[in-house]
């Protein structure tokens, strides 16, 4: 018999309003852990961090009153990878605020092998020196490389090494949603 | 104070007229033109008439290569000498090549020339640069500072540039100014030690002959450099059939050159140096019948542009050296006139095109505002009597170069007064 | 992605290719304007300088852009190397490689020789100037700097002033600038500015005066005075007064219209100190520029490596 080739399977496994209730309940726990959130400042990695890191401050300003320093981080330079992908939209980092003294949160959207964590810290002691820098994720798919570790999670999802999970947001023209589905023939790791 | 020429049979060809009529002067400048007998009524008292009835008014004459040899050769011609030759001659405007001691190769000799022309010539002066630092081949001057004080176009005339690199910078250099380059093609090498034309008559004379192709190689570089460039040549003194040749066809296909050659060339023969007569050494050399007339085709056609004198003076000790040792050069400014109007009596040009190639041209060449009579203009007007005739004496010519070949001659036709600037010069 | 793993020419980048460059680059530079100027992406990495022209400048901005990338980085200069004991142009290179080199970055008074190692080492062959064909880099920085300061360089109206005949930086230029979409003239006397450029879709002006209006950017190129000799121009007194650019010159390009040069200058020849130093000067800023784009050259030329690699 031939090969048998199968469509990549498309599960949606959080919708709009899981998005919002693991976002809720993140910043409650950023808050609470804070205790008040004085030297507090988020951090979103590029490119999937920055929209979640963007929400999770809007909704820690509703709660306290108080506006939190937002940043984004692009950690291309810092990459391990020995493969350099030229990115079709270059991306940049933008951090107005000194980093240095500061409680940094850095925010990504999928937790993954860590390396692409591991290359923000890098990237963050470059341009200052944080008091303590934590980890925001929405989505914990598992298969760490690296010892490092999730402060707040939205949402574990054990996935196989050849599955793929896509974060779709509205900021990006779509509706609010996680997909997991198989990996397509010859994609490369999303090198999380 | 106005000036008033009447009756006179006036030829401007940069307005067309070729009619009699009236002219006015006012000042320095020309008023205007009246037909026939209308001007009298515009003059009082007080005003000048002049009666050129008989006579024809041109504009005043533009010789486009003299040498005044000021500052250093004061011995030989001063500007003050030279330009008093000039009106003699008809000619009320001149240009002046830079071979003088020092080389007019910086501003500060340009300016010099200027400022002694204003004082002590009694003629517009023009400057013409140097294309190399002291004529020596080799450096560029510099044009642009040069033409600010003065100079008019460039030429290292005297000497070719020898080097073809030079030659072709300075084409493309010139372009810059919009200026032109007179060549003085001469190859020095093929014409090393020449005393006259090379021929059966230098042999027979023994002496070192300059042969054509001396000239010809040189203009055929020249032509083939202003092509490459695009730049704008001007070729000095053309003498033989072969020259005139090679322009025609560069003309034909569009190089930007014009040329000129001098009365010499289309008057007198080698033959003129026989018994060994210094007066008639000159550079380029005399040549031959044939080469005479191809000249004066190349004038009828329009291959040749301009009739320019290439005013030699020299003292005349030096033309008492040996023959081969003597400066070549013939003091042309006085007989200019005369000669050329054998062209229109011999019918090679006539008179529009004489005045054509003696004013107009040269002044549009040099970009000078010179060689017409239209309204507005310099009052510069060489009254012309074709019908007297002169006895060229070299002893009385009013420059202090008296070698000429043409002592003796009877020329018919010649200027009998110019007015430069609106001053009348006369004699009897 | 870069198409190419060297960098041989503007004549071989589209203009995607530059603009990716150049975006590249707006990333480094936020890099090395904070404390800590350098970034890991590079570690490992050999970077040679094959200088066979001497320069200083254009060489410690490759020194400098290499080290900022955490790559090693080693300079060859030609006079106190081999190549003075006879050793031919492909020995050195192969040895050079041999040596470990991943990038070698040439400058040669040759016209062609990048292109000839380029054909002989795995390595990667970036052009740092090359007789008086190309200076790819600096055009490139130069772009960046008009793109940084103009917003765009679409429509921008560019004059480059000087020797333009012998300019490899001229000419680098002049492709980048015609690629990205902007007017280009070139002012400067006739003998350094031959008539058959315009064939490269450029205007020319020998009148500076006249050249200057309307434009946006001013590059002036530098006077090479051993020039004068050879009868291209008579003297530095005559070249700065009709082509020097001076307060009064500049006055009559646009109101906003910046001054470039590519180094090192000639004050009082083609420029006069109180244009070089004025507000409208960004010459300095070329230099900090020249870094990150030298940066985001060798960056992308990795990854291009990477990509031939499989």
């Amino acid at each position: 018999m031939g090969r048998v080739f199968l469509c990549p399977m498309n599960k949606k496994i959080l919708d709009k309003k899981d998005i919002e209730r693991a976002l809720t309940r993140i910043s409650h726990e950023i808050i609470e852990k804070a205790k008040g959130g004085a030297d507090l400042c988020l951090v979103g990695i590029q490119r999937g961090g920055v929209h979640i890191a963007q929400r999770l401050a809007g909704k820690i300003s509703e709660s306290e009153g108080t506006e939190i320093p937002l940043g984004s981080l692009d950690i291309s330079f810092y990459r391990d990878d020995l493969k350099i992908r030229a990115q079709p939209i270059v991306s940049r980092t933008e951090i107005d605020f000194d980093v240095t003294g500061k409680k940094v949160i850095l925010v990504d959207d999928v937790f993954f092998t860590g390396r692409s964590i591991r290359a923000a810290m890098d990237a963050v002691f470059d341009i200052g020196r944080p008091s303590s820098i934590q980890l925001a994720v929405l989505i914990d798919r598992g298969h760490r490389q690296l010892p490092i570790r999730a402060d707040y999670v939205g949402k574990n999802i054990p996935t196989a090494a050849d599955e793929r999970i896509d974060v779709l947001l509205q900021e990006e023209g779509h509706e609010d949603s996680i997909v997991l589905r198989k990996a397509k023939e010859g994609e490369q790791d999303a090198e999380k | 104070m106005k000036k008033l020429i009447q009756n006179g049979h006036v030829v401007d060809p940069s307005q067309n007229i070729n009619e009699v009529c009236d002219l006015l002067i006012e000042g320095r400048i020309i008023r205007a033109m009246y037909p026939r007998g209308r001007g009298k009524g515009l003059v009082g008292d007080k005003d000048k008439v002049i009666d050129a009835k008989g006579k024809h008014v041109i504009p005043g004459l533009v010789d486009m290569h003299v040498h005044l040899r000021e500052p250093g050769f004061e011995y030989k011609e001063t500007i003050k000498t030279g330009t008093a030759a000039a009106i003699k001659g008809g000619i009320t405007t001149v240009c002046c090549m830079p071979n003088t001691s020092p080389v007019n190769d910086n501003s500060g000799i340009t300016e010099f020339i200027i400022r002694k022309a204003q004082k002590e010539g009694l003629c517009s002066v023009y400057p013409i640069g140097s294309i190399t630092k002291a004529l020596h081949g080799d450096e560029l001057s510099e044009f642009g500072i040069m033409m600010e004080e003065g100079c008019v176009a460039f030429s290292d005339d005297g000497r070719p540039v020898m080097n073809p690199v030079m030659m072709r910078r300075a084409l493309e250099y010139a372009k810059a100014f919009d200026v032109p380059i007179i060549a003085h093609s001469e190859d020095l090498s093929l014409a090393a030690g020449g005393a006259m034309n090379e021929g059966l008559l230098s042999q027979s004379m023994g002496l070192p002959g300059i042969p054509r192709a001396a000239e010809e190689t040189m203009i055929f570089r020249d032509v083939a450099l202003a092509e490459l460039t695009g730049g704008r040549l001007h070729v000095a003194h053309v003498s033989t059939a072969g020259s005139v040749r090679i322009i025609r066809d560069a003309k034909s296909r569009g190089v930007k050159v014009t040329a000129e050659t001098c009365p010499h060339y289309f008057s007198i023969t080698e033959d003129a140096v026989k018994g060994y007569n210094a007066n008639a050494k000159v550079n380029p050399p005399l040549r031959t019948p044939a080469d005479v007339e191809a000249i004066k085709e190349g004038l009828r056609d329009g291959t040749l542009d301009a009739i320019a004198t290439d005013h030699a003076p020299h003292h005349r000790n030096e033309k008492l050296y040996e023959f081969d040792q003597a400066p070549p050069g013939i003091s042309g400014l006085e007989t200019s006139l005369g000669l050329s109007l054998s062209l229109v009596e011999g019918g090679v040009l006539t008179m529009e095109q004489l005045v054509e190639k003696m004013a107009l041209n040269p002044a549009q060449i040099l970009g000078l505002s010179a060689g017409t009579l239209k309204p507005g203009a310099r009052a510069d007007v060489t009254i012309v009597d074709m019908k007297k005739q002169v006895k060229v004496d070299a002893e009385a010519f009013v420059s202090k170069g008296k070698n000429t070949p043409f002592d003796g001659w009877l020329l018919m036709g010649a200027p009998v007064m110019t007015i430069c600037g609106g001053k009348v010069h006369e004699w009897e | 992605m870069l198409k190419s793993k060297h960098l041989l020419g503007i004549k071989d980048l589209s203009a995607d290719e530059i603009n990716l460059i150049l975006d590249t680059a707006s990333g480094f530079k936020d890099v090395i304007s904070r404390d800590i100027k350098k970034v890991p992406t590079l570690r490992g990495r050999t970077v040679v300088n094959l200088f066979y022209e001497p320069s200083t400048r254009t060489r410690t901005s490759f020194e400098l852009a290499s080290k900022r990338l955490s790559t090693d980085v080693v300079n060859f200069s030609v006079p106190t190397s081999s190549v003075v004991k006879g050793e031919t142009l492909i020995d050195t290179a192969l040895t050079v490689q041999a040596l470990g080199a991943d990038f070698i970055v040439i400058r040669h008074s040759s016209s062609g020789v990048p292109h000839l190692l380029a054909s002989k080492v795995d390595a990667s062959v970036i052009n740092a100037g090359d007789g008086t064909n190309e200076h790819p880099t600096q055009a490139l920085l130069d772009a960046f700097t008009m793109r940084e300061k103009k917003g765009s360089i679409e429509g921008l109206n560019v004059a480059i002033v000087g020797d333009i005949a012998h300019s490899r930086v001229a000419k680098s230029n002049i492709y980048c600038l015609k690629k990205l979409g902007a007017k280009v003239r070139l002012i400067g006397p006739p003998t350094l500015v031959p008539d058959v450029i315009k064939q490269l879709g450029v205007d020319t002006y020998y009148d500076m005066n006249a050249g200057l209006k309307g434009v946006d950017v001013v590059m002036m190129l530098r006077i090479q005075l051993e020039r004068q000799g050879v009868g291209l121009f008579p003297s530095k007194d005559e070249y700065f007064k009709h082509w020097g650019l001076t307060t009064e010159r500049l006055a009559l390009a646009n109101d906003d219209a910046i001054v470039m040069h590519p180094g090192p200058m000639n004050r009082g020849v083609e420029i006069t100190s109180s244009v070089a130093d004025g507000e409208r000067s960004v010459i300095l800023e070329q230099v900090t520029n020249g870094i990150a784009v030298r940066m985001a050259v060798i960056y992308l030329l990795e990854g291009a490596r990477q990509e031939a690699k499989q």
